[in-house]
């Protein structure tokens, strides 16, 4: 557990950057300091590591106040990931990975070892270890920077915009990536974004702060988007925030209905009208095509792929955005295989977005 | 003017004896290296100091300030005040030395201010928030990151040592100046313009000789975001 007590830094020109801010980062979770820039999330995320010296209060980590600790002994029990990855340039990615255990001085066999294992763990293949950060793309080198951090197993990690530098898709699959690893190692995690959308679906807790340095509200992200404390906040969640919340209510048991398919390379009817999906063999849909637009056998590229997929076991959200982008208004529910089980019309996720619990809980 | 100067290089005189080219060759680089190690020796540590440290960068300024100074009369007003208090040769090698020590200063001094300076902030970050001390950031970071700068600092200080190095024969040293200086006192013009030859050739090979022997200081992963950019 990370605990800052009522911290304040005051810069040397009286820039005020933090004010009094007093936060419970719990243990084993994702804590994610968010807010525009000069709201002083960095500010606070780097009294941690005492990268930045607080004017009054102090950080304890179980308990430990850091600013009895060495700072280089405190920095190499706590992982650090940076925007940019900050990789160093003249190092092999197998020689970034293992700075830290360097440093604690391990022998160089236990370090090669955990270096490959890390590689691994963050998806990316042997064959990268021995090339320069300068052959990686900007998501490699980010996965590198997250494996640099993890090697000596810290049970703290500090992450600062680690992803606002790649691309959307590349992020997207970071974040879903970083979120499993996190659930499997168990660290404990102060994230900082300005991006109000990673720190809702990454955060198990989210700390907004405004422009000031001052705390304006900490609680999980479904409480956060369903009362906001105040304008500014509200605000600074954005516009289709009840949308958003949608993707914190599990969805219940749809009324899902059976839909005939069309095999991919089977033949349209001349006759046919209206919206059909198509699956491959394995009845995993593809997208849809319309009756009388297309005639003769089904190619891939007739193919209308606006529709969403929703889980069967995912979030409201899901399923009523697939519902809603499915060319033929009728959402695709899919099983953990992808398979599908049957589709669901816009009217029925709403009846169950009505009758759906709305979040009560987290602390304001 | 050729054929003199050609005539000079050929006369198996030219290349033996203590007027030898042989020997004010060895002369000559051994001035040489004697001014770099010095000048290195104080330059690049207080280079990579105020590049890590982001004090005193007005020593950098002042370096390059330094370049601006009249490099012969230097050497004789040096000699005029240093000189009577030393005895003997060193009367002699000391101006010159000192004097060409401050020629190859500002070159080394600011390719290591410069290198390091240069390292990409969010590698340094990385390396103070993974626990390294200053020493270490300087020693695994800011150094090796430093060194393609800092290298052409060197191989420019080598480089204008060695074509300056013959003013050192002004005031009665030895070294390839000598033949210049001498070759004029006599009118020898095919020496002066061999002398000449000599020491534009020495600076370029030794200048080649630096740019493939120094390569292997600088990791590969630099050469590549170098090749990139």
């Amino acid at each position: 557990m990370i605990r800052f007590d009522q911290v304040t830094k005051r810069w040397p020109d009286g820039t005020l950057a933090v004010d009094d801010v007093s936060l419970t980062a719990p243990t084993g979770q994702i804590t994610v300091l968010v807010g525009p820039s000069g709201c002083g999330k960095t500010t606070l995320l780097r009294m941690v590591n005492r990268m930045v010296e607080p004017t009054s209060g102090d950080v304890y980590i179980d308990g430990q106040a850091v600013s009895n600790q060495s700072p280089a002994a405190l920095r190499r029990g706590i992982g650090y990931v940076i925007q940019h990855a900050g990789l160093f340039p003249h190092r092999t990615v197998i020689d970034n990975v293992g700075t830290v255990p360097r440093l604690l001085g391990w022998d160089r066999r236990r370090i090669r070892d955990r270096s490959m294992e890390l590689l691994e763990r963050v998806g990316l293949g042997a064959e990268l270890a021995d090339r320069y950060p300068a052959q990686l793309s900007g998501g490699q080198q980010q996965r590198v920077g997250v494996a640099r951090a993890l090697a000596a197993d810290p049970p703290v990690m500090l992450m600062d915009e680690p992803f606002s530098a790649v691309d959307p898709v590349v992020r997207g699959q970071l974040q879903e990536e970083f979120r499993r690893l996190q659930a499997d190692l168990g660290t404990t995690i102060v994230f900082v974004t300005h991006d109000i959308d990673e720190a809702i679906n990454l955060g198990h807790q989210v700390a907004v702060l405004r422009v000031g340095g001052q705390l304006a509200q900490v609680a999980d992200p479904a409480y956060l988007l369903a009362h906001p404390v105040d304008d500014t906040v509200a605000a600074f969640l954005g516009r289709d925030r009840g949308y958003r919340a949608l993707g914190f209510v599990a969805s219940p048991r749809l009324p899902l209905r059976s839909e005939e398919v069309l095999l991919v390379g089977e033949s349209v009817a001349e006759d046919a009208s209206g919206w059909r999906l198509v699956v491959d063999e394995e009845r995993r849909p593809l997208g849809w095509v319309e009756g009388g637009r297309v005639s003769g056998v089904v190619q891939i590229a007739d193919l209308d792929l606006g529709g969403t997929l929703a889980p069967v076991d995912g979030s409201l959200r899901a399923a009523l955005d697939a519902a809603l982008s499915a060319p033929s208004g009728r959402g695709v529910i899919v099983d953990d295989e992808g398979i599908l089980l049957g589709t669901v019309r816009a009217g029925e996720v709403l009846d169950a977005i009505a009758a759906a619990e709305r979040p009560e809980r987290g602390n304001a | 003017m050729i054929p003199t100067i050609w005539s000079w290089l050929t006369n198996p005189a030219s290349w033996s004896g203590p007027d030898g080219i042989p020997t004010r060759l060895i002369e000559h680089l051994g001035y040489t290296l004697a001014v770099v190690a010095v000048a290195a020796a104080v330059a690049i540590p207080l280079g990579v100091w105020v590049g890590h440290s982001g004090r005193a960068r007005w020593l950098v300024s002042l370096g390059n300030a330094l370049r601006a100074v009249p490099t012969l009369g230097l050497l004789f007003a040096a000699t005029l005040v240093i000189g009577p208090r030393l005895g003997g040769q060193l009367a002699f090698v000391v101006p010159s030395i000192a004097v060409l020590v401050l020629l190859a200063i500002p070159p080394l001094l600011a390719g290591a201010y410069a290198g390091v300076e240069a390292v990409d902030p969010a590698a340094r970050d990385a390396a103070r928030g993974v626990g390294m001390s200053g020493w270490q950031r300087i020693r695994q970071v800011e150094l090796p990151c430093a060194m393609p700068l800092l290298l052409s600092g060197l191989r420019a200080a080598v480089l204008q040592v060695v074509a300056t190095a013959t003013i050192a024969a002004y005031v009665g040293l030895g070294g390839l100046g000598r033949y210049l200086i001498d070759g004029l006192a006599v009118g020898d013009y095919g020496q002066t313009g061999g002398g000449a030859l000599l020491v534009a050739t020495v600076a370029l090979l030794v200048d080649g000789v630096l740019a493939v022997g120094l390569r292997g200081l600088i990791s590969p992963g630099l050469r590549l975001r170098a090749g990139r950019a």
